[in-house]
């Protein structure tokens, strides 16, 4: 059980996530990390992977978190988390510590890629923690270099665009369906343009027994090439334009939780970044073609996997629900 | 020792005295993962924790890197933690090797020491942790199995000590010490635990003091965090005789930083490490009775290097032979070779030093291997090739 919620003003005032850190103006991780820790206990443990947030944020003498936080490497977020599970369990056994939350921020390249193999086995072995992947869609860290989370045609340093490549050839892999197939109790998406459906999601997440992954667009300013002020607005669009479509998979049924029933065209949300400005001219038109297919089909997949898997549970499952 | 605090006398494998000594210790965490030959280890802890002998928790990882990386996690809870490899498993580690001593994690390790890949081959020689060699471990070496068992205990208490608070590793050759079924005086579970007591680390995961550990640094503060790891070193050489002497008291069992046989009286000394020790004892002790003049100290603790201990054991000696059981490719000798020299010219000394490779890959070193090692002149060396490559086929 866990308690909705429904406005801002229950919202805690104190910050997890101090101001002053050397993220950039505009970039969507700090945004994450504040909605995602504001929805948690105020005893939540932080594990970070290396990445955007983790330099920006704790650079040795300053350190903008106000909660216990541990990053050590890039690939290993998931299996030190799983540790630090493991050790409040047995020091709790003693009454030497007591049992914490744990969340856990990873980006797309820690996650999806380099990170992949820690969080699959942290996840199958069932320790409880969120995990959060803030997706901004490729190495930014580093300088804007594809990973396995990069949308197909996206103009990247390592994916070019000239005459004989449109952007990155391959689509995006698809995420929480690799995290799904593990039979976690709890998935989901999120946008900080929802704010509310994030939190939600963080509160249901914390609630259960298990590992949970909570999968966040972060947009990147730098890469994706856009004005830092319209952070909230590219996530608003993403979603939208089907793009990114919010939805939750609680113990393997899959909840569609802001249908969008008449998407913008993909357009609006592409032609807003740099980094598919290509996209517009005619040589790289069929890849725009491409990519608008993998957005329409992504989509007409989850309606069907939210009605069969709808259909499939409804009956043999107990949804755990909010304190209304 | 007393009736209560000598349990009893069994036969252990290398690997099942490390699994005990872990049980009896208290650990809150243990990560591993399979690795030929240090198996035994992961299986003999699940043993445990099936049949409820074990209270802590066994994280059955999905890769070394998560062993070391969940070790981590619940090192920075406050946890005692373990974890056991060996070879590939600890190259794949590699990276969290220096985690764990950067961040001042006190993990106790067992490597099964066995030679890497390329060609794959499952068998001894120190090339794994060699390889390690510069990471921020502690170091020892065991050459039976009752020393594995006893050092494996001890190695709780020396990395947890607040002057320490460093990662240490105990190693053993593979299958030679891993597999090899031994005569061990077990401790009591009562007087182990008492020994080791309860890690009580300054600085944890704890809401209570939100604390940021494993920041980024900047040149203008790296240097200052690796300096305080080489001074925990320094510290490390007086615990380490500290908690000899403790162990000694309990047990009555002490092995020493290093085992200087008969180097007083030597005109030849071979400096040696691992289970080669006893072999080249024996060697040494039949040539003595001979009349030869030759002397062996072994090397049990080898990072922290005892350098003022080798340096006087090694005073008297015409000439010396070191023996590495690793390759250092493209350098000049093996590392027990360097340090030795380096030992040697910094205490103003400046006999001949022989250095000499054996054992690569799990080949075996015989007794008579042993008396003609102790025999060598010191002009076996080509010119071209500073180690002597003893035992290799032409």
């Amino acid at each position: 059980m866990y308690d909705l919620v429904k406005g801002l003003k229950e919202l805690p005032t104190e910050e997890p996530l101090s101001p002053g850190h050397r993220l950039c103006p505009g970039c969507g991780a700090s945004i994450v990390v504040r909605q995602v820790l504001l929805a948690a206990p105020k005893d939540t443990v932080i594990v970070n992977a290396t990445g955007c947030l983790e330099v920006s944020t704790a650079l040795y003498g300053f350190s903008a978190w106000n909660r216990p936080w541990i990053h050590s490497a890039f690939e290993n977020a998931a299996a030190v988390a799983s540790g630090i599970e493991a050790g409040f369990k047995a020091l709790g056994r003693r009454g030497e510590a007591e049992e914490h939350p744990i969340v856990v921020f990873g980006g797309d390249g820690g996650t999806y890629d380099i990170g992949f193999q820690a969080l699959s086995g942290a996840i199958e072995r069932g320790h409880k923690f969120l995990y959060v992947c803030y997706d901004n869609e490729a190495y930014m860290n580093t300088g804007i270099q594809r990973s396995g989370g990069t949308p197909r045609g996206a103009w990247t340093t390592t994916t070019q665009v000239g005459s004989a490549q449109s952007g990155k050839p391959e689509a995006r892999k698809d995420l929480v369906s690799i995290v799904v197939a593990h039979r976690v109790p709890y998935a989901a998406t999120a946008s900080v343009s929802h704010w509310r459906d994030l939190m939600n999601k963080v509160r249901k997440a914390l609630s259960m027994d298990g590992p949970t992954f909570l999968h966040v667009m972060a947009p990147c300013t730098r890469g994706w090439r856009f004005d830092p002020s319209k952070t909230i607005r590219m996530s608003r669009l993403a979603v939208e334009t089907r793009f990114f479509p919010l939805y939750e998979v609680e113990g393997g049924v899959y909840r569609i939780t802001v249908p969008v029933l008449s998407p913008k065209p993909v357009e609006e949300y592409l032609k807003l970044q740099g980094r598919y400005s290509h996209l517009f001219l005619p040589q790289h038109a069929p890849q725009l073609m491409a990519l608008r297919r993998d957005v329409e089909d992504d989509y007409r997949r989850l309606e069907k996997l939210a009605k069969l898997t709808g259909q499939l549970y409804a009956s043999t499952r107990e949804v755990a629900s909010p304190q209304a | 020792m007393t009736q209560l605090e000598m349990a009893r006398v069994v036969a252990l494998q290398g690997d099942e005295a490390v699994a005990e000594a872990v049980r009896q210790c208290d650990v809150d965490v243990v990560a591993a993962y399979p690795i030929t030959p240090q198996t035994i280890i992961v299986e003999k802890l699940a043993e445990f924790v099936a049949a409820g002998r074990f209270g802590g928790e066994f994280i059955p990882v999905e890769s070394e890197h998560s062993a070391l990386s969940a070790c981590l996690g619940a090192s920075a809870t406050g946890a005692r933690v373990f974890t056991a490899t060996s070879s590939q498993g600890l190259a794949y580690m590699h990276e969290m090797l220096y985690n764990a001593s950067g961040m001042r994690m006190p993990v106790v390790m067992a490597v099964a020491n066995r030679a890497l890949s390329a060609p794959l081959v499952l068998n001894a020689d120190h090339g794994d942790m060699m390889g390690s060699r510069d990471s921020g471990w502690i170091q020892v070496y065991a050459e039976n199995v009752e020393e594995i068992y006893d050092r494996t205990i001890q190695l709780f208490r020396l990395s947890e000590d607040p002057r320490v608070m460093l990662p240490s590793a105990i190693n053993f050759e593979g299958f030679i010490l891993s597999h090899d079924k031994e005569r061990v005086r077990l401790i009591n579970d009562e007087t182990v635990r008492r020994f080791v007591g309860r890690p009580a680390p300054k600085h944890r995961l704890d809401p209570k003091e939100p604390l940021t550990f494993g920041a980024i640094a900047n040149p203008d503060n790296y240097y200052e965090f690796r300096m305080q790891q080489a001074e925990a070193m320094r510290h490390a050489l007086t615990v380490f005789d500290e908690t000899e002497s403790e162990f000694e008291a309990l047990s009555g069992r002490r092995y020493g930083a290093v085992d200087a046989y008969n180097t007083d009286d030597a005109d030849k000394v071979a400096v040696v490490n691992g289970c080669a020790a006893g072999t080249m004892r024996a060697a040494a002790r039949g040539m003595n009775s001979g009349g030869e003049r030759v002397g062996v100290l072994a090397i049990k603790l080898y990072r922290p290097f005892p350098t003022g201990e080798v340096a006087s054991h090694l005073r008297r000696a015409k000439s010396v032979v070191t023996m590495d059981r690793s390759m250092s490719l493209g350098a000049p000798s093996g590392p027990i070779a360097e340090d030795v020299k380096s030992t040697l010219r910094g205490a103003g000394m400046n006999q001949p030093v022989t250095s000499l490779v054996y054992g690569i890959g799990g080949r075996d070193l015989s007794v008579e291997d042993g008396r003609k090692i102790l025999s060598l002149n010191g002009k076996e060396a080509s010119p071209d090739d500073t180690s002597v490559m003893y035992g290799v086929k032409e």
